[in-house]
């Protein structure tokens, strides 16, 4: 069923470059290499709405408005050598065994490797593409980050205690939850406006994100996003 | 899976409780798997998979005589607008943004399936 509606869309959006729709600097070669290889795990073009279901056995991020999401710099560097965001993979249930001393990610239950290594000059090529997908633009029109100075020690406090962020995600490589995509890494990975938008308000993104809305008003949004930004710069 | 059909069944039966009649224990346990698990544990012991570096211990919901302690609408408001609202720890997020007021009262039922505890 699921291959079936794949094969829809990989056709209509093969109808959409065909016709010319697509932007004219990418070359067809480029969209159809990543099609025949990366459609099979990324969503490319959104066509159903998800349900927590699908969600939940989604075999890897959604990749239809990735120009609205990540760094082409960091796309280019992570797909020739891909290292674990996920800590618990794309839905930590799938993952998880419970033990006697408490629910642990299952050992060997991860993609090994964690991912498809692409060569130079095919990792290029596809984040050239990916960047050209760019759903949403109008979430990022609202958002306006302006960085400040923040203090390590009040960022990572704010993180954990305030925000209770770290209950599910990692600002270190050693502390945190393992639910969530590790955040130690996130500003080199992730557009600051993208950034916002998502603490803001994740289910315009994802609408079955598994993350809360904390309703947080601009200020700490952007203090988030400083901490994030500190961490980067380690 | 059937056994807390089951029980909810029969609880509805014996509680008569109109708003767990309507709610459905079963939905409330996929969402359970998918939102509560991560902290409060597949189980629903408190020991889920973040649970091991977090300071404030997701609460235990096997716990017979605490959860009969809860109202439903105790437990919808935790659920809802999160452990603030009740004066609990903020590491309990407020889940109004993820799930409709319907399912949540599917989490109170399967809560009350959890901790074999009836509709209060
Ligand atoms: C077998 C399934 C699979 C295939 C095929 C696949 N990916 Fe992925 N991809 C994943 C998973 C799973 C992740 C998340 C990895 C993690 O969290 O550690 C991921 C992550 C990514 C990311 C990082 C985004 C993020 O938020 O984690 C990019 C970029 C990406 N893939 C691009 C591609 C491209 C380009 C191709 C085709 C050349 C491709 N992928 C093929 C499963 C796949
Ligand atoms: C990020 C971790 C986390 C997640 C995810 C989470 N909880 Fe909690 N929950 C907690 C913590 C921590 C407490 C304990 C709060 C305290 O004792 O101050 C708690 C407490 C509770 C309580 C008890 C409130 C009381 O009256 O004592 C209920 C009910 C509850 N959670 C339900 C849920 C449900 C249902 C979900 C899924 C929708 C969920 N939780 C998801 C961390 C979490």
């Amino acid at each position: 069923m699921i291959i079936f509606n794949k094969s829809i869309s990989l056709s209509l959006l093969a109808g959409t470059l065909m016709f010319g729709l697509a932007p004219a600097y990418v070359a067809a070669a480029e969209a159809q290499f990543v099609l025949n290889n990366c459609a099979s795990c990324h969503v490319l073009t959104q066509t159903e709405k998800d349900t927590l279901q699908s969600y939940m056995s989604r075999k890897g991020p959604d990749l239809y408005y990735a120009g609205n999401k990540y760094r082409e710099a960091w796309m280019v560097k992570w797909l020739q050598n891909p290292q674990r965001i996920r800590p618990g993979g794309m839905f930590f249930g799938n993952h998880t065994e419970v033990t006697d001393e408490g629910d642990v990610i299952k050992e060997g239950s991860l993609p090994d490797p964690v991912h498809v290594k692409l060569s130079k000059e095919d990792a290029q090529d596809s984040a050239a593409y990916l960047m050209t997908l760019t759903a949403k633009s109008d979430l990022l029109a609202e958002e306006n980050y302006t960085p400040k100075k923040i203090s390590k020690r009040m960022g990572a406090m704010n993180f954990s205690k305030f925000k209770g962020c770290s209950s599910c995600h990692r600002d270190r490589p050693d502390y945190g939850g393992v639910s969530g995509p590790e955040l130690y890494t996130a500003a080199e990975r992730l557009q600051e406006n993208f950034m916002t938008s998502y603490i803001r308000n994740p289910q315009v993104w994802e609408s079955k994100s598994l993350m809360p809305n904390r309703h947080l008003p601009d200020k700490e949004v952007s203090k988030l996003v400083d901490y994030l930004k500190l961490l980067e710069e380690k | 899976m059937k056994t807390s059909i089951l029980a909810l069944t029969l609880l509805a039966a014996t509680t008569g409780s109109p708003a767990l009649l309507a709610a459905d224990a079963e939905n409330g346990r996929t969402l359970y798997r998918g939102y509560c698990a991560q902290c409060h544990g597949l189980e629903g012991d408190g020991f889920g998979v973040n649970a091991p570096d977090m300071e404030v211990a997701p609460k235990d919901h096997t716990e017979t005589a605490e959860m009969q302690a809860r109202s439903d609408a105790d437990l919808f408001k935790a659920i809802k607008q999160g452990g603030k609202a009740v004066d609990k720890s903020v590491l309990m997020p407020n889940w109004d943004a993820n799930m409709s007021d319907d399912e949540i009262r599917d989490l109170v039922a399967y809560l009350r399936v959890l901790s074999n505890t009836g509709a209060k």
